[in-house]
């Protein structure tokens, strides 16, 4: 059966390009105290480290690669 | 979240808008086509009705445990929490830390062993194998009708939000939601239901933490959002002596008896809606798991539902005053979205809320299929069929249960309160229904009958009881000081009635003989021998932990 972490990963590592992506062209500021940060661009490393860390769970998975016995 | 929470989205004017650009519209689009999607990856593994309904009994414990979670982040679960943060405070997270972990709990160590031990298909089979017929019969026909009934809601719930909030067609909102529901549904069953449920959960933690982290800095921390918020608010407990002013209008009694005990153990540990992913644990110890696995984050949930609610009343302090039109409470977390969020970031917030709209009509749909085919369908309309008939009605099960829900969505649409009523009814349902699978399960001597007329007493009495408490030639003795209080004292009541009642009945009428009381009741169980698992696995330790830890968040802000 589909490995569940697979889809998660790829579904996050597409939106994570597409807010960094957003966040370079488009650098819109969220106010953060006195400061500003760019939002897209800081979330969307977040979500690719989120979306890196499922899809190496599931392609590294020992116990799916391992062939079951006849 | 009890089912209970009775919170009102219902908007009647207009508002502003969301100014959601195009690469918010790809976000959405790129949402549709992975759950669909999975949707089309989980159908060739659907060979037998075991796979459709039942996951084939193989997802592992964390997949089940957040998908337990994720089945009732629901419509008015996301929204309607925030929303309560800011009518109520911090009193809200009651309904995570007194409504539903100890409940969450009981039902993994206490009940889980006779669900996933008997090897039912459903809750409504339980009553079959421990009671009779007639019991199964009540049952799985009341949670039938009130599954689609509340899937139509959060469709009718959603298409009036994002038509507030986008301008979207109402009609458009509803039939997109449903085909998208259907096709994932109707491809991959319950599998399908439970991966976009775990995909919809770590999408509402990441679209909505920021808005947590960056509302708080704003505001200058806990202590000064405190200092900003009227008194009461940041006090879980400290209010709540009888006759103190609290924001709920709620003592610690009813919250306790109400909301802790009747309410939570009724929705958690009974309805079929959440066990139903327990039972496609690939183990008892998974299964087992799977409702501690849930209250981990949900310990944490009110960071994200029920905080920026109280962040929303500092921010916007004309929010809830008056509380109709772009001023409902409700409105908290789409201002913030809306405050905070630049194009891209609101896209993946309008996301998050779109997947919860839609796993709670899926989750239920998901729910009614099963009931409707198991106990309902192959019970009075077409024994001995094959299984492969069986799955073929399953999927057209879901068909119809979904053109039955974007029924109720319209007939939602012309009753101006029916959220509030169906979210009341809902409880009072599972209200009684704890009294009899208590009694059921740790009482050999509850006999069929008792079960089923304490059953049908305690809805009755739950009915009665709204209908005095409603109305306003009601007797005066049903006032409460507020809605919420009125459904503590109800859920109160109806299990109480059902629970004596059925205990009275018992005493008078045949117990089923003890060789079929054979691993459906406590002392005739199956012996669980969890000495071979490492300790982060078994279930009674994993359930002490979390324990302590939400006693630690009682005492903290008490």
């Amino acid at each position: 059966m589909l490995d569940l972490r697979l889809p998660i990963g790829i579904y996050f590592a597409i939106n994570s390009a597409i807010l960094i992506l957003t966040g370079l062209f488009s650098p819109a500021a969220s106010q953060i105290g006195s400061s500003t940060i760019n939002l897209n661009f800081i979330w969307g490393i977040v979500m690719g480290v989120f979306g890196a860390f499922m899809l190496t769970l599931a392609l590294t998975d020992k116990k799916k690669k391992t062939p079951k016995p006849e | 979240m009890a089912a209970v929470a009775a919170v009102p989205l219902l908007i009647s004017t207009e508002v502003w808008q969301l100014h959601v650009g195009f690469i918010d519209y790809v976000i959405i689009c790129v949402y549709f086509m992975f759950v669909v999607g999975i949707g089309f990856a989980l159908k060739k593994s659907m060979v037998s009705t075991e796979d459709f309904f039942l996951s084939g009994r193989s997802i592992p414990s964390w997949i089940t445990g957040l998908a337990f979670l994720s089945a009732n982040l629901g419509a008015i679960e996301v929204m309607g929490m925030a929303g309560n943060g800011a009518e109520y405070g911090i009193m809200t997270t009651h309904f995570y830390w007194v409504g539903a972990i100890p409940a969450m709990l009981f039902l993994s160590v206490f009940m889980m062993p006779f669900y996933y031990g008997s090897r039912i298909k459903s809750v409504p089979e339980y009553l079959k194998m421990r009671f009779n017929e007639a019991t199964r019969g009540l049952n799985a026909i009341s949670f039938a009708f009130m599954t689609v009934l509340m899937s139509g809601v959060n469709m009718y719930a959603m298409a009036m939000v994002f038509q507030l909030l986008l301008k979207w067609d109402m009609n458009a909102s509803i039939w997109v939601s449903a085909v998208v529901v259907l096709s994932y549904t109707a491809l991959g069953g319950l599998t399908s239901s439970i991966y976009n449920e775990v995909l919809q959960f770590f999408l509402i933690v990441l679209g909505f933490l920021p808005l947590t982290i960056i509302g708080l800095s704003n505001i200058g921390g806990w202590q000064a959002m405190a200092s900003k918020l009227p008194p009461g608010f940041c006090h879980l407990w400290a209010n709540t002596a009888p006759g103190a002013v609290n924001p709920m209008g709620c003592d610690w009694m009813g919250i306790i008896a109400g909301l802790g005990f009747v309410l939570s153990f009724g929705y958690w540990c009974t309805d079929f809606l959440v066990i139903q992913r327990a039972l496609a644990a690939e183990s008892l110890p998974a299964a087992q798991r799977t409702p501690i696995i849930a209250a981990f984050p949900k310990v944490l949930f009110p960071a994200i539902t029920v905080l920026p609610g109280m962040m929303a009343l500092v921010i916007f302090p004309a929010i809830g005053h008056p509380n109709i039109g772009q001023n409902r409470f409700d409105m908290a977390l789409p201002l913030l979205l809306e405050k905070y969020y630049p194009s891209g970031m609101l896209g993946i917030g309008l996301t998050a809320m779109l997947a919860s709209f839609m796993s709670g009509m899926a989750g239920n749909i998901t729910a009614f299929n099963t009931v409707w085919t198991y106990d309902i369908y192959k019970n009075y309309f077409a024994p001995n069929k094959s299984d492969k008939h069986y799955l073929t009605v399953g999927r057209l099960a879901t068909g119809g249960g979904i053109l039955v829900s974007i029924g109720s969505a319209y007939f939602a649409m012309g009753a101006a309160s029916i959220m509030d009523y169906m979210q009341t009814i809902f409880g009072f349902f599972n209200a009684p229904l704890f009294a009899t699978f208590l009694l059921g399960m740790f009482w050999k001597r509850a006999t069929p009958w008792g079960a089923f007329f304490g059953l049908c007493l305690g809805t009755i009495t739950a009915g009665v009881h709204f209908y005095l408490s409603t109305f306003p030639t009601g007797h005066p003795m049903l006032a409460f000081a507020s809605p919420m209080a009125g459904n503590f004292w109800r859920a109160s009541t109806a299990w109480s009635v059902c629970f004596v009642s059925t205990i009275l009945i018992s005493f008078f009428t045949k117990p089923k003989p003890i060789e079929e009381l054979k691993g459906l009741v406590w002392g005739e169980g199956p012996i669980i021998d969890t000495s071979g698992l490492p300790w982060y696995k078994q279930p009674p330790i994993l359930a002490g932990v979390i324990g302590i830890f939400t006693l630690a968040c009682n005492i903290i802000f008490w």
